[in-house]
């Protein structure tokens, strides 16, 4: 048993499991026809057939295929269920179990022949195989016994009676499969059985008491093959298509296999379901709670050690301090689930849809093996099979289309998954023909998302994020696989609810992929405790980027502007929101340094600034009451040291709290709301200034960073400046030179460079100065046709002119025609 | 009518302002004095804070202030009542806690029309008791709404 590995050993936990309730539903059948009954059966034996042809034993699943076949025409309603059917099936249940221990006890199938079984099963399939068995039986009947229908029935009674007997030894045993007490009885009853069905009309016997048959094979049939087969074989002879047959024939056929088997019924106590065992997810959760209740003692009693000097208690909190991480890794490690659990239906998924598509998808999954929290296996089965779905019906192309664009016919869906900084990974990624962002802008404006230069001022990169956009679908048209009222947007709140991102990547003709990043549980996770307004909060640590700490000097790299403050965090500006602020508390300055904690949000990087960071802990997530629930700006709360509560920051919530993001969606949101007041709304927008007092507006929306270039690092390549740039080469423009004819000025040392992206372009824009980044309605008034310029537009109280950054990325694609264009500009 | 007065039931009673409220025992789950508490920002003022009962998180609503009654002088330390929610228990803060007293069914009576504003809300009737009248607190509406 040792050797057998763990596939195996899994598949037989869940056979004998499998069994124990196909068991148990057969006999429930009987009891009165119900659909979901069937179903459940046939699903149980379908699930074992697949993993037997998987595992490769073909003489399980050949058995269990005829079962199959049997059972999927009485679910489809073409066979009745008749007691003679219950029995062979209620056989086959048995032989598979043969099976199974002899696969663990030996790790083969062993060599019992079961082809009488098969064909009993083969037959029993045949709508009238049962009446024709009844036919022929009364037949005989009427033919061989013609005098005496009264002593059929009192035969039958016979065995009712004894059947009575079986019935009430089993009802001592409950469901006991083993009963082996009951043997003799039980034994005795399917001999009275067998005797019955030698009798040419058992059949109508049978059917005519249904109930007691079934009860008497029940505990025969597991405990004792033998004991169920005589009477399965109740009626061989006419399935050989030879009525004459003599009917001894029959019986003799299938005690044979019977006797074989050397397994007796004891050998499954030793077996390896043993070494498992079943808990309820209610003691699990209830195991989760007092571990996070123990985790807080445990860091109270840490607390509590450093303060006083008692070598003794401080080495006995440690080891506390140690089992309890181990402890809390244990029972967290029972919560845990292989992905594989979610991945396992997606290649029948994919298979499916591919077929109803027409088209060709193959499925690779790569690290099933990694594992998750349950809670966070449900909140993303749904998410993951939209996006497989998604994949297979609008990401992969028709054989054909993938021809034509000089591809595999068969398309490509890869799965990934892996675990990376206390996150899990997923990747779904496919091979086909990828978003278009052009094909996005255009149906955004046509669902009223966007207007014409909203959408055209998108980067690709925002362009693709429009997919999650509530009332979104990229989908030609709806089809019924996909885009049934599900959209990305609801994926993304799902994934988002539990702390994940989403993020999607996507380049024409070559495919789409969906990266998503989500906490390895949600009960226990690290978070740095900072302090505002006299309070604590936590903050999660996936969020965290860096703790930046300004004293003295240093202070003068914040700017403040018009109220906004930016950080200048290594050449990046870094809008800076204060904790304080934010949750509307009176601050407590204690001195003058200022504790910036840099936190990622989305795509957006910002800085929180609190009065104090202290430690990183473990914490135990608990959630707000509905009452709280409503503030974004709170994930939950949480049991600090010293026993009081703190909450914990929704950093997202934080952020749109704050207004940070180009307030895309929010802003987005309440543009489809409200078309008519578009282009009034407030934006984002980052002031540069190119030409001494002539300061410039971007939609920062559109700037993917900021960079500080060091002017010896600036190449020429032809006409234009160009810098290597995170593994590609950045054409730079300098606006100074496209808008004002001016060359550049700078210090000398270092270009100023905002970076945007335009229908995948990606270009430096080279300026003087970065001023600002401000929150203001951008309402632009055209300046007549001039290059680079979208208008002019009231910010601040200052005219400033809003860059037209398609323009400029267009300009370094065709330099002469733009440059002509700015001489003429600059010569008016 | 005599089956009536044999039907009796157990309420926990307690003070707010000048008003008699009661809640059946069996509601409530606790009565103490506060802990420390930690406040909600952005929350609204009914709020007081969340304190840890045992391990667990629970949200003390200020009954005075749910009930737009004035505010409890400073001298004034509030009691806790804390009674089970559909959702998990909840804290209510009130000024001063009374004994448990037995009612009978006979005493009741829907909540007097000169009951108004958002008291008459979360008043679901009232007992006529020899000395004063005991207004039945509706928890469940009290701890739910939207609060001022």
């Amino acid at each position: 048993v040792d050797d057998i590995d763990d596939v195996i050993k899994d598949f037989l936990i869940e056979s004998h499991e499998g069994l124990d309730q196909v068991e148990r539903d057969l006999v429930a059948l009987e009891e009165g026809e119900s659909p979901e009954l069937v179903a459940r059966i046939f699903r149980a034996i379908h699930t074992l057939k697949g993993t037997c042809g998987f595992l490769g034993m073909s003489k399980l699943e050949r058995l269990a295929h005829t079962g199959e076949n049997l059972l999927s025409k009485i679910r489809d309603g073409e066979l009745q269920n008749t007691p003679a059917r219950t029995t062979a099936l209620l056989s086959m249940s048995d032989a598979v179990r043969e099976i199974l221990q002899n696969v663990e006890a030996t790790g083969e199938e062993g060599e019992t022949d079961y082809s009488a079984l098969e064909r009993e099963l083969t037959r029993l399939q045949t709508p009238d195989g049962e009446a024709d068995d009844g036919d022929a039986a009364g037949g005989e009947a009427t033919g061989g016994e013609a005098d005496d229908g009264e002593a059929d029935d009192g035969e039958a009674d016979d065995g009712e009676t004894d059947d009575g007997e079986a019935d009430d030894g089993e009802a001592d045993d409950g469901e006991a499969d083993d009963g082996e007490a009951d043997d003799g009885e039980a034994a005795h009853a399917a001999e009275l059985l067998g005797e019955a069905a030698a009798a040419p009309a058992a059949d109508s016997r049978a059917s005519s008491t249904p109930k007691a048959a079934t009860v008497a094979e029940k505990p025969a049939a597991p405990a004792e093959p033998t004991a169920a087969r005589p009477s399965l074989s109740v009626v061989p002879a006419p399935a050989a298509g030879s009525p004459g047959e003599p009917k001894a024939a029959a019986p003799a056929d299938v005690p044979a296999p019977a006797a074989d088997p050397p397994k007796p019924p004891e050998a499954r106590p030793t077996s390896v379901s043993d070494g498992v065992v079943r808990v309820g997810v209610d003691l699990l959760d209830d195991l989760m709670n007092l571990v996070g209740e123990l985790v807080l003692v445990r860091n109270q009693i840490l607390q509590h050690a450093h303060r006083i000097d008692d070598a003794a208690f401080g080495a006995t909190s440690q080891r506390l301090s140690h089992v309890t991480t181990e402890l809390q890794e244990g029972v967290m490690k029972t919560r845990m689930q292989p992905i594989g659990n979610v991945w396992s239906k997606f290649p029948r998924v994919v298979r499916d849809l591919a077929r109803a598509c027409e088209k060709q998808v193959r499925i690779e999954m790569d690290g099933r093996q990694t594992e998750l929290d349950r809670t966070i296996i449900e909140a993303i089965k749904d998410p993951l099979t939209h996006l497989v779905r998604n994949a297979v019906d609008h990401g992969i192309e028709t054989p054909a289309a993938r021809s034509a664009a000089g591809k595999a016919p068969e398309g490509t869906l890869l799965l990934r998954a892996f675990h990376e900084g206390g996150q899990v990974n997923i990747e779904i990624a496919d091979d086909g023909g990828g978003i278009r962002a052009d094909k996005i802008r255009a149906r955004c404006v046509e669902r009223g998302l966007l207007t014409e230069s909203q959408a055209s001022r998108l980067s690709d990169r925002e362009a693709m994020q429009m997919i999650f956009q509530p009332g979104f679908s990229t989908a030609a048209k709806v089809t019924n696989v996909s885009g049934r009222g599900v959209g990305m947007d609801v994926v993304k709140t799902n994934i988002e609810r539990i702390g994940g991102t989403i993020d999607v990547q996507s380049s024409p003709g070559e495919g789409t992929s969906f990266k998503i990043k989500i906490p390895l549980t949600l009960a226990i996770i690290p978070a740095l405790v900072v302090r505002s307004g006299g309070a604590r909060y936590a903050i999660p640590q996936v969020s965290l980027l860096e703790l930046v700490r300004l004293e003295g000097d240093q202070l003068g790299q914040i700017e403040t502007i018009q109220g906004t403050r930016v950080l200048r965090l290594r050449g990046d500006l870094l809008p800076l929101v204060d904790l304080a602020d934010a949750l509307g508390i009176e601050p407590q300055r204690e001195d003058d340094a200022v504790n910036v904690v840099v936190l990622q949000a989305d795509d957006t990087h910002f800085g929180l600034v609190v009065e104090a960071t202290h430690d990183t802990e473990e914490i135990v997530v608990k959630p707000l009451g509905k009452e709280l629930k409503h503030i974004d700006a709170f994930a939950g709360a949480t049991i600090m040291g010293d026993g009081r509560v703190a909450l914990i920051l929704d950093v997202l919530g934080l952020a749109q709290r704050a207004a940070l993001f180009g307030e895309e969606r929010g802003r987005l949101r309440e543009q489809a709301a409200e078309p008519e007041t578009r282009s009034a709304d407030a934006q984002t927008l980052l002031l540069v200034e190119s030409v001494q007092e002539r300061p410039l507006a971007v939609p920062l929306a559109m700037v993917d960073r900021l960079e500080e270039i060091p002017v010896e690092r600036v190449e020429r390549a032809g006409p234009h400046d160009v810098v290597r740039y995170r593994g590609e080469i950045l054409p730079l423009v300098h606006l100074s030179r496209m808008l004002y004819a001016a060359g550049p000025r700078g210090d000398g040392e270092t270009y100023q460079v905002f970076v945007v992206s335009h229908e995948g372009k990606r270009v430096g824009l080279v300026v003087e100065r970065l001023l600002d980044i401000v929150e203001a309605p951008l309402s632009i008034e055209p300046l007549g046709e001039r290059r680079g310029v979208l208008g002019s537009a009231i910010v601040q109280d200052r005219v400033v002119e809003v860059v037209d950054v398609a323009a400029c990325v267009r300009a370094e694609m065709a330099p002469r025609h733009i440059s002509s264009a700015a001489w003429a500009d600059a010569a008016e | 009518v005599k089956k009536m007065a044999e039907t009796t039931s157990q309420y926990c009673t307690f003070q707010v302002h000048d008003l008699y409220f009661g809640i059946e025992v069996m509601r409530v789950q606790e009565v103490m004095r506060p802990p420390e508490m930690t406040r909600v920002p952005l929350a609204s003022s009914v709020v007081r804070g969340l304190i840890n009962l045992r391990g667990q998180i629970v949200t003390a609503l200020d009954l005075r202030r749910r009930l737009q009654l004035p505010e409890r002088g400073d001298d004034q330390e509030p009691m806790n009542v804390v009674v089970r929610g559909a959702d998990g228990p909840i804290a209510l803060l009130v000024d001063e806690i009374g004994d448990v007293l037995e009612v009978t069914e006979a005493s009741y009576e829907p909540p007097p029309p000169t009951l108004t504003g958002v008291t008459r809300d979360l008043v679901s009737g009232v007992h006529k008791l020899d000395q004063h009248l005991l207004l039945v607190l509706d928890t469940e509406r009290a701890v739910s709404g939207r609060f001022a």
